[in-house]
């Protein structure tokens, strides 16, 4: 990591102890106030995010103390709805976001993974740049138009073509078991699957290829297979693959009207995947618009302030597989 | 190569300052238009918006010189809105309950402007003659009580029909609406179990179904899955030719929803209507009403802050409710009986600012 400071500055200033000092040292250390002003743009920048971040968690904690202080902590493990008689638990909101989101993960990080490979290690150039490009096409999709291809494509497909055979194989497990609407959280889990498979399959794309190809040939020169090959390649790309897997859940957590069309928005919690359910998404868009009443509305703002704490412990968990996959492990490709 | 970048960037920032430029000439023009233009801001209920609308546009046509939005952002918002005085007018489906009126700043007053109705819809492969209901089946059917479609029942009103024998799946809409609360209104009047353990509400706790988002949400739903009934705005039902169902209202009669049912409901509910025209009109009485309908209303302070604003606002309510209601039937909203445009001109020209009525200092 030499520092290739991009802008010219006298070359007496560096001698060999200057270059070892890092690249930041040394746009503070340049006398140029061009330099200077640069930096405190960016410094204001980054802190402006800080201030965003914050402004908006003191927001939503304030709006929703009216709620916190008639619930208190039963808040969060209360599963009682109920608008009209001022009753609000949040509890199937929670699971029904994390189990969508679980489902769309278990199924879209095969799938990336896979289209990621075949694109980089595999296909011929004329045929890995249109897929790629289709990949990127979906991810360019308005989620209201996913939501509505859910509806009146997907549930159908569900209901017909994919839930009774697996409640045929698979229904000794409560998971499967219960009426076939083809709208539920399975559906829903589905559709964040499509709609994160892009994401993932893009960033894993870059990573592997910023694996260098010295690190292939050297497989294959050690007679490796390609199978053998990809195993090292995967093995460099981890970090950044984990990271991609963090973006996708990321969007499938915080996704709102798709999953809405095809959830059921049902706030229960059940054991079987098939029956509605319902994401914190989901209900503050659905019901935001028309609730009335301060204890209503701020019971949403702190429904919507778990959804912020949910993105932020599921975020670092994955920060703490990703810190322990790849600890010990140096040299490896990342993202971006 | 550095002069190049600095040209380009140069350049870039001068289309930027062009840009700007001309988007600030615009907006200003627009927001000057002619000397002594009169703005005005309303807010509120989704279903009326398509109406609203037109009125704004044909209005605007007649009176150039008076720039009127409105945005439908909910029921709710257009309440809390009107309230906060960020508006000069509101509107909304479900009047304001005695509590928001009274934490309001000043006297607010309930203007109908037109009804609207609910229907019921299904989706019955091989029935296609409508099918009738009465109201405790419908309430046992959302109460999830009748759960079979060949139910005795549902049979007793529909002789010679051919009914599956399936479960019924119930439809709902998931995100709050006024179209939900007239709906649990009139079951919470008809089910004494209904207003007990579900009540009215724009998101009630619904004891059976699935939730769809929107009229969209629910027709999707019902088209697409077999043996489902939901419910949806007549306007939504009639403009996508859905099946509607028969529902026998108050005098045991079976009426098929229709804008004359609605407005034949209004006019039979007139000697209930309170003097400040908050008023529920689900269930009522007489042999032609359809009995799961509602006003709209806007929403707008008796006493208001600025004459020229305030004299604008009249006059535009005054021209809604006389040549506005033309255009009502076209976009399937149900026109007001003529007693309630009368009681409704009392309200706006009881409109002051200032302690003057607005309407008369014109002379009329």
């Amino acid at each position: 990591m030499n520092p290739q400071p991009n802008t010219p500055t006298p070359a007496a200033e560096y001698g060999a102890l200057a270059r070892r000092r890092s690249f930041r040292r040394s746009l503070s250390a340049t006398g140029s106030t061009g330099d200077a002003v640069f930096r405190v743009l960016l410094l204001s920048v980054a802190l402006l995010i800080l201030l965003i971040v914050s402004s908006m968690v003191v927001a939503m904690a304030h709006n929703s103390m009216p709620s916190i202080r008639e619930f208190g902590f039963s808040f969060l493990w209360g599963s009682n709805w109920d608008p009209v008689k001022g009753e609000f638990g949040a509890l199937p909101f929670i699971y029904g976001t994390i189990v969508s989101s679980l489902i769309a993960l278990v199924i879209a990080v095969p799938l990336s993974l896979g289209v990621a490979i075949f694109l980089v290690e595999q296909a011929p150039a004329r045929l890995a740049r249109p897929i790629a490009f289709l990949v990127e096409l979906l991810a360019a999709i308005p989620s209201v138009v996913y939501g509505l291809w859910g509806i009146f494509v997907l549930a159908p497909v569900m209901r017909e073509w994919v839930e009774p055979p697996l409640q045929r194989s698979l229904g000794f497990l409560p998971l499967f078991q219960g009426t076939i609407t083809g709208i539920g959280l399975f559906t829903g889990g589905v559709i964040l699957a499509i709609m994160i498979t892009p994401i993932i399959s893009a960033v894993v794309r870059d990573v592997l290829a910023a694996v260098p190809v010295s690190q292939r040939e050297a497989a294959l020169a050690l007679g490796a297979t390609k199978w053998e090959t990809t195993r090292v390649v995967l093995a460099n790309a981890a970090s950044g693959i984990a990271g991609a897997i963090i973006l996708g859940l990321g969007r499938a957590i915080g996704e709102t009207m798709a999953v809405t069309m095809v959830i059921g928005n049902r706030p229960q919690i059940s054991a079987s995947l098939f029956e509605p359910s319902y994401t914190i998404a989901s209900v503050i868009a659905n019901e935001f618009t028309e609730a009335t009443g301060d204890l209503y509305l701020s019971a949403l703002v702190e429904i919507g302030l778990i959804l912020f704490l949910v993105t932020f412990i599921v975020n670092g968990i994955a920060k703490l597989l990703v810190w322990s996959v790849t600890r010990g492990t140096s040299g490896t490709a990342r993202a971006t | 190569m550095p002069p190049l970048e600095k040209t380009s960037l140069t350049r870039l920032a001068l289309v930027i300052v062009a840009l700007a430029a001309v988007l600030t000439a615009a907006c200003s023009g627009g927001r000057g238009g002619g000397t002594g233009a009169v703005r005005l801001q309303g807010a509120g209920a989704t279903f009326p918006n398509p109406l609203y609308q037109k009125w704004l546009s044909e209005y605007g046509k007649a009176n150039p010189n008076i720039k009127i939005d409105y945005q439908s952002i909910g029921s709710g918002g257009g309440i809390k809105q009107i309230k906060e005085q960020t508006i000069d007018f509101g509107a909304t489906d479900a009047p304001m309950s005695a509590e928001d009126l009274k934490s309001a700043p000043g006297d607010i007053l309930h203007i109908p402007t037109v009804l609207g109705a609910v229907v019921l819809t299904y989706n019955l492969q091989g029935v296609s003659a409508p099918l009738k209901f009465s109201p405790d089946v419908i309430a046992d059917i959302f109460l999830g009580k009748i759960k079979r479609w060949d139910d005795a029942r549902i049979k007793a009103d529909n002789a010679g029909v051919t009914l599956p024998a399936a479960d019924i799946a119930v439809v709902h809409r998931s995100d709050g609406s006024g179209t939900s609360a007239v709906f649990t209104d009139y079951l919470s009047k008809v089910s004494p179990e209904w207003k007990e353990k579900v009540g009215t509400g724009t998101s009630p706790r619904w004891p059976v179904g699935l939730g769809g988002k929107g009229n969209e949400g629910v027709t999707g739903q019902v088209r697409q899955t077999p043996n489902t009934i939901g419910y949806v705005e007549l306007a939504y039902a009639v403009q996508n030719k859905l099946p509607v169902a028969v529902v026998k209202n108050s005098a045991g009669n079976f009426i098929e929803p229709s804008l004359d049912a609605v407005t034949a409901a209004a006019a039979e509910s007139i000697s209930t209507t309170p003097e400040d025209l908050r008023v529920s009109i689900t269930n009522a009485g007489g042999a032609n009403a359809y009995p799961i309908a509602s006003y709209t209303y806007i929403l707008a302070y008796k006493e208001q802050r600025d004459a020229a604003k305030g004299k604008a606002l009249v006059d535009f309510l005054w021209w809604g409710i006389h040549d506005g209601e033309k255009f009502a039937k076209d976009l399937q909203y149900a026109p007001l009986p003529e007693e309630i445009v009368r009681r409704a001109e009392q309200k706006i020209n009881s409109i002051t600012s200032g302690g003057k009525p607005l309407r008369e200092a014109q002379g009329k």
